[in-house]
């Protein structure tokens, strides 16, 4: 059997076998959140409680301040301990709540959680449906935490024909939304079928790389009896999961350099978005956990967990056994994209999608030497971009040249670093240059008006 | 619950950080040149087999004075000496199997110092090159030594008198030509490396298959000796026919082991066929209308020069560009 793909890419060890037989387990709320008041792409949310305020389970803390921008709800019951700078999982310190748990007093309950009312997916409409993922501060999944109810509201005069939901979680190691396809699939069948409504589509298909036949069979199973729903296999390569990457191969469609999927008529949405999307619709739940493989050779038990967000990474590292002896790195994210960690006390982050933990073995620093010109790195760029130009590029500070070849393109997948046999840090010269180009073209701008 | 507390959890000061991507392929500069070199040892085999014990002395020679020379310059010019990335010793086993049986000793240690002094290390060493270094070095033989780099000896096992100049001179100058099935096996005149087709194969496909050498160079040049050497034979019978064009000389040699030479070829892939390609055309109108019986050096050390030019033009479209 032939199965779609895109042109370039490049082949990680999967590494998925470490956690992908763990079925998601709760883990309990922690002694302490810490909730960024910035989980997602645009403006940062505005706080609604002040220090010492009792804040209750499901409760908003704080609004979304303009149109991309999403609500922080509190993941526990307790009161707010501080409103200040708490390091993130991106390496900043950015605004955050700190929330510490109620504990009961004699006499006392603690209050229930507030959930919203819950609504019926099959008869929700397009209002309430925009309304609640909305009011639910859900984000994607899929790793840019874009306000997700922006894009279930596209701009006036464009045709959507197709909702893609992304299964194929092309990044090494994670196994979260392959554990959700086998033990939600109702769930993200519900979730496609909400997005689908919302935009108006009568097309969804999702797509999963062959590497999860489970994950297919199951899917599969469940759109069966749907019109209009398809499962659509892919081959195993990375990064298969990339927006443009998956259009091509679900379609066929291109998305120009700068534009977005909506511009060919089509809507991305993770499965773990959808997932959320229908327990906001159909539960009332807000966002407050985040579904994350927790994984890799340096942590003692692997797992995958729903954690309730703001739970310090050391927690939840601790909760999974520990890091064993030779762990070296502990990466947020993929190990392809993920970003590595120099604070343990930053916190699971609504698109938190995996926590890897990297033992000294597979992280050593090979030797850098010069260009051999292989051609290893133009082969493998998905985008079709020629990586090694655009660093040297960047490394003379040959600024217009690099726009020319346009470098803005790079979506730093680093399928070009990772194939590079002389192991030069192609991705970081990469965002230098794409750094620099987008100063000159600020500052062109700013003479021009 | 875990065991784990935790306090024990390591701080920040003991993690690593990095950007992503957080992996990295197996391959690394040494592996690649060291796949080489192995790929290459069926070719020193072959002449050793049919040219005598003395090729392997040959051979083990221009590696030394490659690899010495290499490490002179570098600690010269107070630069850290690289020659464990393997580099100079595929240059030195490249020239040591591009000169003729029995070859001076001599005049293969100046060969192998030029071919790095002048082709690889002037222009910044390892990765700055234009030229094929172990052919900028044969060429630079070929100008000052062109009677000993052109005197042939009978392979071991020939039968008869016409294997002593090699199979495109007798072709070319005394109109005799030589069967396929010798010309496979290698026991033809020719220089060490170069004339068993078997050996260069052997080689040449492990390069293919573990991805070492790209597959688009070698195609690009089989296709180009079929199409322009075939085209030519079509237009006059007396010419060489494209079979013949492909396992005479050096043709697979240099298809496998010199033009799939990372630093000195295109990095694109429509570049690697237009460079393939294009020594192709250039070593068919050599070998039919120019000179001199083999032009397989000069065609890839011309075509090395449009390297830069050919990555310029051959730019991949950029995904999703010219769409609507």
């Amino acid at each position: 059997m032939k199965f779609n793909t895109f042109p370039g890419g490049v082949h990680p060890p999967e590494e998925k076998e470490l956690s992908e037989h763990c079925a998601f387990e709760r883990m309990p709320a922690p002694s302490m959140v810490v909730l960024p008041l910035s989980q997602h792409l645009g403006k940062q949310a505005n706080p609604l409680v002040a220090k010492r305020a009792a804040v209750v389970q499901g409760e908003v803390i704080a609004e979304a301040d303009g149109f991309i921008s999403a609500p922080v709800h509190s993941p526990i019951t307790g009161t707010v301990k501080s409103i200040g700078r708490e390091s993130n999982s991106s390496g900043y310190m950015k605004e955050a709540l700190v929330i510490v748990p109620a504990e009961a007093a004699e006499g006392e309950e603690i209050p229930d959680p507030v959930m919203m009312p819950p609504l019926n997916p099959d008869s929700a409409t397009v209002e309430e449906i925009r309304a609640r993922v909305k009011a639910a501060g859900i984000v994607g999944q899929g790793g840019a935490a874009f306000p997700t109810f922006v894009k279930l509201t596209p701009p006036e005069g464009k045709t959507i024909d197709t909702v893609i939901l992304n299964g194929c979680e092309c990044e090494p190691y994670l196994t979260r939304d392959d554990r959700f396809m086998l033990e939600r699939p109702e769930a993200i069948v519900s979730g496609l079928k909400l997005i689908m409504r919302a935009l108006g589509v009568s097309k969804g298909v999702i797509g999963i790389e062959n590497n999860k036949p489970q994950a297919i069979a199951s899917m599969e199973k469940a759109v069966a009896t749907q019109n209009g729903l398809s499962v659509c296999a892919l081959q195993t390569k990375y990064p298969q999961g990339a927006e443009k990457m998956l259009i091509k191969a679900v379609n066929g469609r291109e998305v120009p350099p700068g534009r977005l999927p909506l511009d060919v008529g089509v809507v991305i949405q993770n499965i773990g978005t959808a997932v959320a999307i229908h327990d906001a619709v159909a539960k009332g739940e807000p966002s407050i956990t985040a579904a994350v493989t927790v994984t890799g050779r340096g942590i003692r038990n692997p797992k995958n967990l729903i954690i309730p967000i703001g739970t310090p990474i050391s927690d939840v590292i601790a909760f999974c056994g520990g890091l064993t002896d030779d762990a070296a790195k502990v990466v947020v994210g993929g190990p392809m994209m993920g970003v590595a960690q120099h604070d343990l006390n930053a916190p699971i982050m609504k698109a938190t999608s995996g926590i890897v933990v990297l033992t000294h073995d597979e992280v050593r620093k090979q030797e850098e030497t010069a260009c051999l010109r292989c051609g290893k790195c133009v082969d493998a760029c998905p985008l079709h971009l020629m990586p090694t130009r655009l660093a040297r590029l960047a490394q003379l500070n040959m600024v217009e040249e690099a726009e020319r070849l346009s470098i803005t393109v790079c979506m730093e997948c680093g399928s070009c670093a990772f194939t590079c046999p002389a192991n030069i840090p192609l991705v970081q010269w990469l965002r230098l240059g794409k750094q620099r180009v987008i100063h000159l073209q600020r500052s062109r701008k700013n003479t021009a008006a | 619950m875990s065991s784990v507390t935790v306090t024990e959890a390591p701080t920040g000061s003991e993690l690593l950080l990095s950007t992503s991507p957080h992996l990295h392929s197996r391959w690394t500069t040494k592996q690649i040149m060291w796949f080489v070199v192995l790929a290459l040892v069926p070719c020193v085999i072959s002449a050793v087999v049919y040219f005598g014990f003395y090729q392997l002395v040959v051979v083990a020679t221009a590696v030394v004075f490659a690899v010495g020379t290499e490490a002179l310059i570098q600690s010269l010019m107070k630069k850290p000496v690289t020659v464990t990335d393997g580099s100079a010793v595929i240059t030195g086993l490249l020239l040591g199997l591009i000169v003729p049986p029995n070859f001076s000793l001599v005049f293969t240690a100046l060969g192998s110092v030029f071919s790095i002094a002048i082709g690889k290390m002037v222009f910044g060493g390892l990765g700055f090159n234009i030229f094929n270094p172990a052919l900028v070095g044969r060429a630079f033989l070929q100008a000052a030594f062109p009677v000993a780099i052109t005197t042939w000896t009978i392979p071991h096992f020939a039968v008869d008198a016409v294997s002593k100049a090699t199979p495109l001179a007798a072709l070319k100058f005394d109109h005799v030509a030589t069967g396929l099935s010798p010309l496979f096996v290698g026991n033809v005149g020719g220089s060490l490396g170069e004339t068993s087709a078997i050996a260069v194969l052997l080689g040449g496909i492990f390069l293919l298959v573990t991805g070492v050498a790209n597959w688009r160079i070698p195609a690009a040049m089989i296709t180009g000796v079929i199409v322009f050497g075939g085209g030519l034979w079509l237009l006059d019978p007396a010419a060489p026919d494209p079979v013949f064009h492909l396992f005479a000389g050096g043709f697979l040699f240099a298809a496998m082991f010199m033009a799939t030479d990372m630093v000195t070829s295109p990095v694109t892939g429509t570049g690697m066929w237009i460079y393939g390609l294009g020594i192709s055309l250039v070593l068919v109108l050599i070998r039919v209308y120019g000179g001199l019986p083999e032009g397989v050096m000069y065609s890839i050390l011309f075509m090395n020069a449009f390297v830069p030019l050919i990555n310029r033009y051959t730019q991949p479209r950029i995904f999703g560009e010219g769409q609507a």
